[in-house]
C-alpha cells in the first residue's frame, strides 16, 4: 500500500494554484493538509470519497435540476451535491484583508441602495450617471422615499470573488437579491468533519457554525414590533425551486418557519399573517427567497402564483420587515457594479480594498468600439442574468457566436459589460485518486444589520470539467470545504 | 404551525406505517404460504385486494405481483411509491423533523430503491422487506426519543395510527375472507396456520399468547386484533392514540366527537362471535369510521379548510 498523490507531479498551468506554489511544493497553511493527502494510499482516498458520497447522500444535501426526467422516480429531481473531498486553504491573515473588503463594500451598497430611493445625491453629484440608473431594471418606483430599519437594504449579499495569475483576489459580482449556497457551505463542513476527523482535529480550520445564528439576529433585528419572540419566517418558492434544500435548511437551523406564498395573507389591517392550524398569526420578518417582481401580484408581476398579495403594501407600512428589502437588487447589476469603487470613496470617504475586475461598459460609444472590436478577448456579460446564462466567453467562442453577441450588443447596449478574461485561480481537485488542478472562484456571504458579518471562508464552487471556468451547480460545477487556517505563531 | 405543514407531516407519518404494514404483509404471507397444502392457497391475488390496488396484476403470479406492489413506481399503493411519497413529505417538512429523522426516512428509500428492483429472489426478499419493516420501526423511535412533544408530534402520531387501524383491518379482512372454510374438522391445523399468519402479520403472534394464554382460535384472534386495549396495533389502541393526539391540539371538539364514536363501534359488538359476512360487514363500517375521522381531521386543519373560511 504504497502512497498515491505525488505533489512533484502535479502541474498547476498557467492559472495561479491555491494549494500548490509550483515544483509541489505548499502554499503556507496548507502544508500539513498536502502532507497528510500525500500519505494516503490510493485504497485509503477511494474510502475517503466513498464515505464523503455517502454522508452526502445519507445527509440528503441535494439541489435541484429543473426537468430532469432521467431517474425513475415520478419527480426525481433532487441531486446529490457533488463535492470534492480536497479543501481549499485560505491563510487567516489574507482572508482578514478580504473580510474588512467584503464589508466596506457592503456598507457602501446599503448606503448607495438608500440614497438612490431617496434623494440620488450620488447622481447629482454626478459620480453616478443618471442614464445608467435611469436603464436600471430592478429599479423599483415602488420603493422611493421608503426608510426600512437601520438603513439596510441587502441584509444578505453574496459576493463572488476570483483570483487571477498574479495571486490577485477580484470581485466579480454582488449578489444583492436572493444569493444563495450558504447552507452547502456549512453541509460542506460537516462532510469535511465525517471524512477527516483526524485532520480537523490538528489544524487550526476557523469554524463556519455561527452563521444561522447571525441570520437568525439579523432577521430578528428588523421586526417593526417589539416584542421577545418576532415570528421570522422564510419564504419559499416551494419544492421545485433549485434552491429549496437551502430554504429548509435554514428555516431549521434558525427554528424559524419554512413558508410558501399561499400560507401568508395580509388581512385588512396590513399586516402579514400565517395560516396555521390555530388560525391566523402575525409575521414579523420575511426572509424571502423569492425574487421582488414574484414577491407580490399587487405591487409587480400580476402573475405571480407564488407570491403573497398586498405583501409591498403591509411592508410600506411598516408592518413587517422583509429581507432582502424589496428594490435591493438595483445595485445587483453588472453595470451598476462598475461603480462600486467609486462609491466607496463616495459615502465612506475610503479606498476600495478589493478591487473589481476592468469592466467596459457598452452603454459608452468609443468602449463599445472597443469591445466589438477586441470579442475574441473579452468576456461580455448580460448585466443583469445570473447562474453564466447569456455570456460570451470571448478567446473560446466560435465567429458566429461572436457576430450575435454583437448584434446583441449593439441593440441593447446598457445590458451589455465586457471583462478581461480573468484565469480563475485551480486547487487540486480528485479525478478518480489523481488530483488535477480545476478552477474555481469563491462566495462568501455578507450580514448587514446595525453590525456587518462576514462568513469565515464562504463556498468554494469548482468547475468539474478540466479547464472550465463554468462553476454553477446547474452547469457542472460542484463544491469543496474552504478551510480559513490560523498560520500565526502557536496555532 | 402552518396547515400546510401539518397536512404535510400527518400524511408522510401515513405513508411510512403503509409502507411498513405492505413490508410485512408481503413476507407474511410468504411464510404462510409455505405452510398450507396446495388445495386450499389463497395465492397472491389477495394482496392486490388487501391493499387496495384494484385487478392490477392480477392472475400473473408471485413475481408479477410482488413486483407491482414493492418496485412500481406506476403502483400509487406500491411499497415504493409510498415510501417515495413520505420521503417528499419528509423533505417539505425538512424544518419541523429531526434532522435524523429525515436522514432515516431518506436512507430507508434509498435502499429500498436499491434492493427492491431485485426483490423477485425470495430469499433476498425477505431480508429487504425486513430491513424496510425495520427502519420504519427506527423511525418511530428516532421520533419517540428526539421530537418535542408539540403539534407536529401530535399530526405525525395521529397519521401513524390512524393509518395502522386501518391496515389491521385491511389484513384481517382479506384473511377471514379467504377460501378456507370456517370450521370444518380436518381443516382447522391450517386454521390456526393462518390465524397465525395474521397475528404474525401484525407481530402479535407473542402479545396473544401471552395475554390471552390460549390457543390460536378465531374468536380470540378477532377480539384481541380488534379491542385489545394494550396491543399497540390493535384497532382500538390505535383509535385510543389518535384521540389522545387530538386531545393536544387545538380546536378539536369535532374531530374528538367522530373518534370516540368509530372507538365505540369496534366495542359495540363481540367481534369474535361474528360470521364470515357479518365481519366483512363490520370491517367495513370500521373503514368507514375511519375515512370520516380523516375527514374531519382535515377539514379542520388542512389548508383547504381555511382557504373556503376566508
Amino acid at each position: 500500500m504504497g502512497k498515491c498523490i505525488d505533489w512533484d507531479a502535479y502541474a498547476p498551468g498557467a492559472a495561479y494554484d491555491e494549494l500548490i506554489a509550483g515544483g509541489g511544493r505548499a502554499r503556507p497553511g496548507a502544508g500539513r493538509l498536502c502532507r497528510f493527502l500525500g500519505r494516503l494510499s490510493a485504497t485509503e482516498l477511494r474510502e475517503r470519497k466513498a464515505a464523503a458520497e455517502l454522508a452526502i447522500q445519507m445527509m440528503g444535501i441535494t439541489f435541484t435540476v429543473y426537468n430532469d426526467k432521467r431517474s425513475a422516480p415520478p419527480a426525481g429531481i433532487d441531486r446529490a451535491w457533488p463535492f470534492d473531498i480536497i479543501p481549499r486553504v485560505i491563510r487567516k491573515s489574507e482572508w482578514d484583508r478580504i473580510q474588512a473588503g467584503l464589508a466596506q463594500r457592503v456598507r457602501a451598497l446599503n448606503l448607495f441602495i438608500d440614497d438612490i430611493y431617496h434623494k440620488q445625491k450620488i447622481v447629482r453629484d454626478k459620480v453616478f450617471p443618471r442614464e445608467i440608473l435611469a436603464g436600471s431594471r430592478n429599479f423599483r418606483p415602488q420603493c422611493v422615499g421608503f426608510s426600512p430599519p437601520q438603513k439596510v437594504w441587502a441584509h444578505i449579499c453574496g459576493t463572488d470573488l476570483v483570483r487571477d495569475k498574479d495571486g490577485t483576489v477580484y470581485v466579480l459580482e454582488d449578489n444583492l437579491r436572493v444569493p444563495s449556497g450558504v447552507s452547502y457551505m456549512l453541509e460542506n463542513r460537516e462532510v469535511t468533519k465525517r471524512v477527516f476527523p483526524e485532520l480537523m482535529g490538528s489544524i487550526r480550520v476557523l469554524p463556519v457554525h455561527d452563521y444561522p445564528a447571525q441570520l437568525s439576529d439579523t432577521l430578528a433585528a428588523i421586526a417593526p414590533r417589539r416584542v421577545a419572540r418576532p415570528e421570522v419566517v422564510v419564504l419559499s418558492p416551494g419544492i421545485y425551486n433549485s434552491a429549496y434544500f437551502e430554504h429548509a435548511y435554514l428555516a431549521r437551523q434558525m427554528g424559524a418557519e419554512l413558508v410558501e406564498g399561499s400560507d401568508l395573507v395580509v388581512a385588512d389591517d396590513d399586516r402579514v399573517y400565517m395560516r396555521t392550524i390555530a388560525g391566523l398569526t402575525q409575521v414579523d420578518v420575511i426572509y424571502r427567497r423569492i425574487d421582488d417582481l414574484f414577491l407580490d401580484p399587487e405591487a409587480f408581476r400580476p402573475d405571480s402564483a407564488i407570491g403573497v398579495p398586498g405583501l409591498l403594501r403591509a411592508w410600506r407600512k411598516g408592518n413587517v420587515g422583509i429581507a432582502n428589502a424589496p428594490g435591493a437588487g438595483v445595485a445587483d447589476d453588472k453595470v451598476v457594479y462598475a461603480y462600486v469603487p467609486q462609491m466607496v470613496r463616495y459615502y465612506l470617504g475610503e479606498d476600495a480594498i478589493l478591487p473589481n475586475v476592468p469592466t467596459y461598459m457598452c452603454v459608452d460609444k468609443k468602449v463599445r468600439a472597443y469591445v466589438l472590436a477586441n470579442l475574441e478577448k473579452l468576456v461580455v456579460k448580460p448585466a443583469n442574468e445570473s447562474g453564466g446564462y447569456g455570456m460570451l466567453m470571448g478567446p473560446q467562442s466560435t465567429k458566429r457566436e461572436r457576430a450575435q453577441m454583437a448584434a446583441r450588443v449593439k441593440a441593447r447596449p446598457r445590458e451589455y459589460i465586457a471583462q478581461p478574461l480573468v484565469t480563475l485561480s485551480t486547487a487540486p481537485t480528485l479525478v478518480g485518486t489523481r488530483p488535477e488542478p480545476r478552477h474555481m472562484d469563491l462566495r462568501p456571504f455578507i450580514l448587514s444589520g446595525r453590525d456587518v458579518t462576514v462568513t469565515t471562508g464562504g463556498l468554494t464552487r469548482v468547475a468539474l470539467k478540466a479547464g472550465s471556468t463554468v462553476v454553477n451547480s446547474s452547469q457542472g460545477g460542484g463544491s469543496k470545504d474552504t478551510w480559513i487556517v490560523d498560520t500565526s505563531r502557536g496555532a | 404551525m402552518l396547515s400546510r405543514v401539518a397536512e404535510n407531516v400527518y400524511w408522510l407519518a401515513r405513508y411510512v406505517e403503509r409502507t411498513e404494514n405492505t413490508a410485512r404483509l408481503i413476507n407474511v404471507t410468504a411464510h404462510v404460504l409455505m405452510d398450507l397444502p396446495v388445495k386450499v392457497r389463497f395465492g397472491w391475488d389477495t394482496l392486490l385486494t388487501i391493499t387496495g390496488s384494484g385487478p392490477g396484476v392480477k392472475g400473473r403470479g408471485e413475481a408479477a405481483v410482488i413486483r407491482f406492489l414493492t418496485a412500481d413506481y406506476d403502483n400509487p399503493g406500491s411499497l415504493i411509491s409510498s415510501l417515495y411519497r413520505a420521503r417528499e413529505g419528509a423533505r417539505t417538512v425538512r424544518d419541523i423533523l429531526p434532522q435524523e429523522a429525515w436522514e432515516q426516512i431518506n436512507a430507508v428509500y434509498l435502499e429500498a430503491g436499491r434492493n427492491l428492483a431485485r426483490t423477485p429472489d425470495p430469499r433476498a426478499r425477505y431480508n429487504h422487506l425486513n430491513a424496510i419493516v425495520r427502519g420504519c420501526q427506527e423511525l418511530g423511535g428516532i421520533v419517540e426519543g428526539t421530537m418535542s412533544r408539540d403539534w407536529a408530534f401530535e399530526f405525525l402520531r395521529a397519521g401513524r395510527h390512524l393509518e395502522r387501524a386501518d391496515m389491521t383491518t385491511r389484513i384481517i379482512d382479506v384473511r377471514a375472507a379467504s377460501r378456507l372454510p370456517e370450521t370444518v374438522g380436518d381443516l382447522t391445523p391450517f386454521e390456526n396456520v393462518l390465524w397465525m399468519g395474521v397475528l404474525r402479520t401484525l407481530s402479535a403472534y407473542q402479545m396473544y399468547r401471552r395475554h390471552t394464554h390460549g390457543m390460536v382460535r378465531r374468536p380470540d384472534v378477532l377480539t384481541f386484533l380488534f379491542t385489545d386495549p394494550l396491543f399497540p396495533r390493535s384497532f382500538l389502541h390505535c383509535v385510543s392514540r389518535v384521540e389522545e393526539s387530538l386531545h393536544g391540539l387545538p380546536g378539536a371538539d369535532g374531530p374528538l366527537r367522530t373518534a370516540r364514536a368509530v372507538g365505540k363501534l369496534a366495542t359495540e359488538v363481540a367481534p369474535g362471535d361474528l360470521k364470515r359476512e357479518e365481519l366483512h360487514q363490520f370491517i367495513d363500517d370500521l373503514q368507514i369510521g375511519l375515512a370520516a375521522l380523516n375527514d374531519r381531521i382535515k377539514d379542520t386543519y388542512f389548508p383547504a379548510a381555511h382557504a373556503a373560511g376566508q
